[in-house]
């Protein structure tokens, strides 16, 4: 595997911090139809609902949540797979949220995806040649040297042998395939990668040849990642500053020293103290035990939308919505939106939830 | 008095198109009531195959089932179909990793919890009903007078694991096996299917075996611990000293390659070098030896030893691995432990 990687081309250089990608109030809602004899549109799905999240140059932005909490969705939206609803994206500074084929294609080249499946992202009847030169085709770019001493030179970033180029996705397994599409995503120099859950199809210990990949060509590369998954672990591993999403609304976000160890919102707690980890069982952890399952995103609950499942709800969460914000005691850039948040963490700051309710979460949930 | 479950050199080889496919090879565990066994490993270790051996639920045609399976004194290795089936779902029953395909999509959740009640205990529709009314609350179904008639698709995907589980549970088995129960649940539900397992356990006493590829699932749940690679078992013991102190060079890979959810997060993960081996031609001696940084320490350095004889796994606790155990031990507590954070 080569260890160093060619530097971006010399398109317009960014410099880090500055906000690459931002959603101002993004929503998405896809209409659910029904009634006889003519279908009528009688609801929403309100996958996204009102999101604002800013990600910046070099940086790598995870977003986590539970399945259908619309974190995919929107990676959709920024990568405009999907036209939202309301709200806006902005592209370093531009207005892209109802841009046009042609306005968008100078940007497109900059914001890529990589996919969660290795097995139904890659065009079986396609050899890796061709699968990663295609967004230089569709681009028409012509790389000096040529696409295919490009292409190799790709196939060698991301650990595979360039020798390869005239095979197809099937002669490889689930971890390589991967890293073919990681070698699609960076054919075109991005700027911003979205990865929409990119190890959570491949076994443990290839997940981690992928995500170490991954962390080594955003610091060599300087590439923005948003990295979408709902691996607390993995996300923590990766990320400089996450936000955590339920119930298509962004419920705190912070870097990764604030969420993993000071989270003030409830749902950010119960989330991690639920995850499974590997202790040697001296000392017992405190468990939140949430009950019952996610609402429906059709009809969520008024307010806050996590509190049929919060103990520390009051009637104050079922009438008003909890804007997202910094609570009292929060670090700056640490915003939660809860009316009634986590007390803000003691001195220690180890980076995770400890044994032993530091938190001192009174009355919890019993189980159901 | 021998083990409740007892598994002694279990082989299961499939014939396919492309040749043999060695999918376990020589595996042995045993197993007692009121005690949980997890069986962890990647996809293609042979952890399922191993469970659906042990209830006959593979296709004679084509595979090839030698060993020893003793259930309770009785021998499952080619005993009638006739046997099987009378104790799957009664003396064992299994958890499957995907409710949404293991649940049919035709019947009511109730009918489908009743019917292996009714034909094993020959109790009336009524009291099958009842039965599947109070298995449903025993899962933690709310309302479960209204939703025993529900079908599958108006449950939550935690509803639908749980009413697997009611469905395995019925007849209260004495063997449970649970097939990855919660790998297609968020982590918060998760949760509630690992506390509900064991729960459950405590009151019916039963034996479980709880497969998964999850390290983190099985710390906190299982008493003792099997790790299967490519078709074989390459270490067991207690799940605690396992995870402690792992001594195959395999554990550590996994080990190595997990994140945390807490401390340093500034060094990269150590992954496994290479892929697993293919079944059809597994590599000679130890599988794991292409894969292995520690084949030079074996015997001094040429690591030949590892490339041509198989090492056993000794009963009890211990690791299949040529390094003497004393280096197992070092090696861990040296190079291995201080990596993990």
């Amino acid at each position: 595997m080569s260890d160093k990687v060619s530097p971006p081309g010399p398109r317009e250089a960014v410099a880090t911090g500055e906000p690459l990608l931002v959603a101002e109030s993004l929503t998405k809602h896809f209409p659910v139809r029904g009634g006889f004899p003519v279908r009528r549109t009688v609801g929403a799905v309100q996958a996204v609902d009102g999101i604002d999240l800013t990600v910046r140059a070099g940086e790598s932005f995870g977003l986590v949540g539970e399945s259908g909490c619309g974190k995919s969705t929107t990676g959709r939206l920024l990568t405009r797979l999907l036209e939202p609803s309301a709200g806006r994206i902005l592209y370093r500074g531009r207005d892209i949220t109802h841009a046009s084929r042609k306005q968008f294609a100078p940007v497109r080249s900059e914001i890529q995806m990589i996919f969660q499946d290795p097995y139904a992202s890659l065009n079986p009847r396609q050899t890796v040649g061709r699968i990663v030169s295609g967004p230089m085709e569709i681009n028409g770019i012509e790389p000096p040297g040529g696409r295919e001493a490009r292409v190799q030179e790709l196939l060698e970033t991301v650990g595979l042998n360039p020798e390869h180029y005239n095979r197809f996705p099937h002669e490889f397994s689930g971890g390589q395939r991967q890293r073919i599409g990681v070698a699609r995503a960076l054919a075109l120099e991005p700027k911003v990668v979205v990865a929409d859950e990119p190890v959570s199809a491949l076994d443990v210990s290839i997940q981690a040849q992928v995500v170490n990949l991954l962390q080594r060509l955003q610091r060599e590369l300087g590439i923005a990642f948003l990295f979408i998954a709902h691996d607390l672990a993995v996300v923590r591993h990766v990320s400089h500053r996450v936000a955590v999403m339920y119930l298509g609304r962004i419920v705190e976000v912070g870097t990764r020293d604030d969420i993993y160890g000071r989270p003030r919102h409830p749902y950010t707690h119960a989330l991690l103290s639920a995850v499974p980890v590997l202790g040697d069982g001296a000392s017992p952890r405190e468990r939140i035990r949430l009950t019952g399952d996610v609402p429906s995103p059709i009809a969520p609950p008024s307010g806050c939308r996590f509190r049929t499942r919060c103990w520390k709800a009051r009637d104050r969460c079922a009438v008003e919505a909890p804007p997202l914000a910094r609570a009292d005691g929060s670090a700056e850039g640490h915003l939660s939106a809860c009316h009634f948040p986590e007390p803000p963490a003691t001195a220690d700051s180890g980076g995770a939830v400890r044994p032993g309710g530091r938190s001192g979460t009174a009355g919890q949930p019993g189980r159901g | 008095m021998t083990a409740f479950l007892s598994v002694r050199d279990l082989s299961v080889r499939f014939s396919t198109e492309d040749g043999t496919v060695r999918a376990v090879d020589g595996l042995s565990f045993t197993l007692e009531r009121g005690r949980t066994l997890g069986i962890v490993g990647e996809s293609g270790s042979g952890k399922s195959v191993t469970n659906l051996a042990v209830l006959g639920l593979h296709d004679p045609r084509t595979t090839e089932i030698h060993g020893e399976i003793m259930l309770d004194g009785q021998e499952l290795t080619g005993a009638p179909e006739s046997v099987l089936e009378k104790l799957r779902g009664n003396k064992a029953a299994m958890v499957f990793q995907d409710s949404l395909t293991a649940l049919s999509p035709y019947y009511t959740v109730g009918r489908q919890i009743a019917e292996p009640y009714r034909k094993h205990t020959g109790a009336s529709r009524r009291e099958a009903r009842l039965r599947a009314v109070e298995m449903l609350r025993r899962v933690g179904i709310p309302q479960p007078e209204l939703r025993v008639d529900d079908y599958p698709h108006q449950f939550s995907g935690g509803m639908r694991q749980r009413a697997m589980i009611a469905m395995a549970l019925v007849c209260d088995p004495e063997l449970l096996i649970a097939d990855e129960p919660t790998t297609a649940l968020d982590v918060t539900v998760q949760a509630q299917i690992i506390d509900l397992l064991q729960e459950l356990q405590q009151e019916t006493g039963a034996a479980i075996i709880l497969i998964t590829h999850d390290l983190g699932v099985v710390a906190g749940t299982v008493d003792d611990l099997l790790v299967m690679y490519a078709g074989r078992a390459v270490e067991q013991g207690p799940v605690r000293e396992v995870l402690r102190a792992p001594r195959h060079p395999y554990t550590w890979g996994l080990l190595g390659s997990m994140p945390r959810l807490s401390g340093s997060v500034d060094e990269p993960l150590t992954p496994i070098p290479g892929t697993p081996p293919s079944l059809l031609a597994p590599p000679p001696g130890c599988p794991f030896h292409p894969r292995c940084g520690y084949v030079g320490a074996v015997d001094g350095g040429a690591g030949d030893r590892c490339r041509t004889e198989r090492p056993g796994l000794p009963p009890g606790r211990g690791a299949a691995c040529h390094l003497p155990e004393e280096l197992q031990r070092s090696v861990f507590a040296e190079q291995i432990r201080p990596r993990l954070g």
